[in-house]
């Protein structure tokens, strides 16, 4: 049974496009089907990210619009064959996209994929809300800062809200995961720590990806981090979330480059 | 305790973590019952409709917040014309003379 995963946030520039490629290709290297979808349309940049950005040909609301038949827009990753990205278009229109085409397409995907990863715009408008809308579960991406938090407890609330799992009176399941975490300035107290994030938003904690040049190499790159450098500590610390997200009991360990000392001092158990 | 320890800034991240609790406390509430008014007012509007005529206008429905509770008042005057369904529109004057209130007041 396929589960639809939303990659969202409210603020830009958190991890979005980071995640969904990096948790995809996470979820590909265990052999399980992924197709990872980008909803920003206008602005795509999941291409880019994952090293596919000459081989879009036809794009989401090609196959929504049925111009062309979902297998002829999926593309497959050239590292990973179980990994698939349905690029968005770059029209300027955002009502290109319509309820009626996003939720034939996420249907297809259902029948072919074990996991559709879709990737959030930023914002509370439109976009947001349709890459929502057929999800069952929910990645919220969350960096330790305030507007960050604050936006993400504004997403929180349009889950339970606006998404038909919502719709059907059921419970919308919820992830956080916290990106860009300093460890050392969260330990000083110049950055807002993982228990202050989880007490704030009260969501179960799927993963925290340190802050890490490796995020960066990668996108530079082309290639989801966990793909480039599986050994770094961002691309440990998104398998583990995978796992946990395929139901997996991983014990949240902070994955760390250095000696192991970061990970005794701020191990903790999974929530 | 910050005069007797000079010395020891307050940390940013409790200072974060104290704004964003005190405003998310506040724009949850306001999420939560930004439909809760409307929604009220029709709902409630509809109800007595079925048994008495009520002018659209004469039902007003607000909510007071307190720190310990709120209190939701709903207001609905009804004409005193025993057969109200037959009251035709200039006996307007004859209304307001009874009027109804509900409080109820709920948890915050």
């Amino acid at each position: 049974m396929a589960q639809v995963v939303v990659v969202t946030s409210g603020k830009g520039g958190v991890g979005k496009t980071t995640t969904s490629a990096a948790l995809g290709a996470a979820l590909a290297q265990t052999g399980e089907r992924v197709a990872v979808v980008d909803f920003d349309v206008g602005l795509r940049n999941l291409d880019l990210v994952m090293g596919a950005e000459r081989r879009v040909v036809y794009d989401l609301i090609y196959v929504t619009q049925g111009t062309v038949k979902l297998s002829q827009a999926l593309i497959r990753d050239k590292r990973l064959e179980t990994l698939y990205l349905l690029a968005a278009s770059q029209t300027r229109d955002k009502d290109a996209l319509t309820d009626e085409g996003v939720a034939k397409v996420i249907g297809e995907l259902r029948e072919t994929f074990d996991w559709v990863i879709c990737d959030s715009p930023a914002g509370i408008e439109r976009g947001s809300t349709l890459a929502m809308r057929h999800a069952d579960v929910a990645v919220v991406v969350t960096n330790p800062e305030v507007s960050s938090v604050r936006d993400s407890d504004r997403i929180i609330g349009l889950l339970d809200a606006k998404t038909d799992k919502a719709a059907r009176g059921e419970h919308m399941d919820k992830h956080l995961l916290i990106t860009r975490y300093n460890p050392v300035r969260a330990g000083r107290g110049d950055m807002l720590n993982v228990d202050d994030v989880i007490d704030i938003l009260s969501l179960p904690l799927l993963g925290i990806i340190p802050e890490s040049d490796e995020v960066l190499r990668a996108s530079n790159l082309g290639s989801p981090v966990t793909i480039n450098n599986p050994k770094s500590a961002p691309a440990r610390a998104y398998s583990d979330a995978a796992r946990r997200l395929m139901g997996e009991d991983i014990p949240m360990d902070f994955p760390t480059d250095r000696s192991g000392l970061f990970s005794k001092l701020f191990g903790r158990k999974a929530a | 305790m910050s005069w007797f320890m000079p010395f020891r800034r307050r940390k940013s991240a409790s200072v974060a973590r104290e704004r964003l609790q005190i405003l998310l406390t506040h724009e949850r509430g306001a999420d939560n019952h930004s439909d809760l008014i409307p929604l009220l007012r029709e709902e409630v509007l509809a109800a007595v409709a079925k048994y008495v005529t009520v002018d659209v206008d004469k039902v007003q429905v607000k909510i007071d917040r307190g720190k310990e509770i709120s209190l939701l008042e709903i207001d609905i005057e009804i004409p005193c014309d025993p057969e109200p369904s037959r009251m035709k529109r200039r006996d307007r004057a004859s209304r307001a003379a009874r009027s109804q209130r509900l409080a109820v007041s709920s948890a915050h």
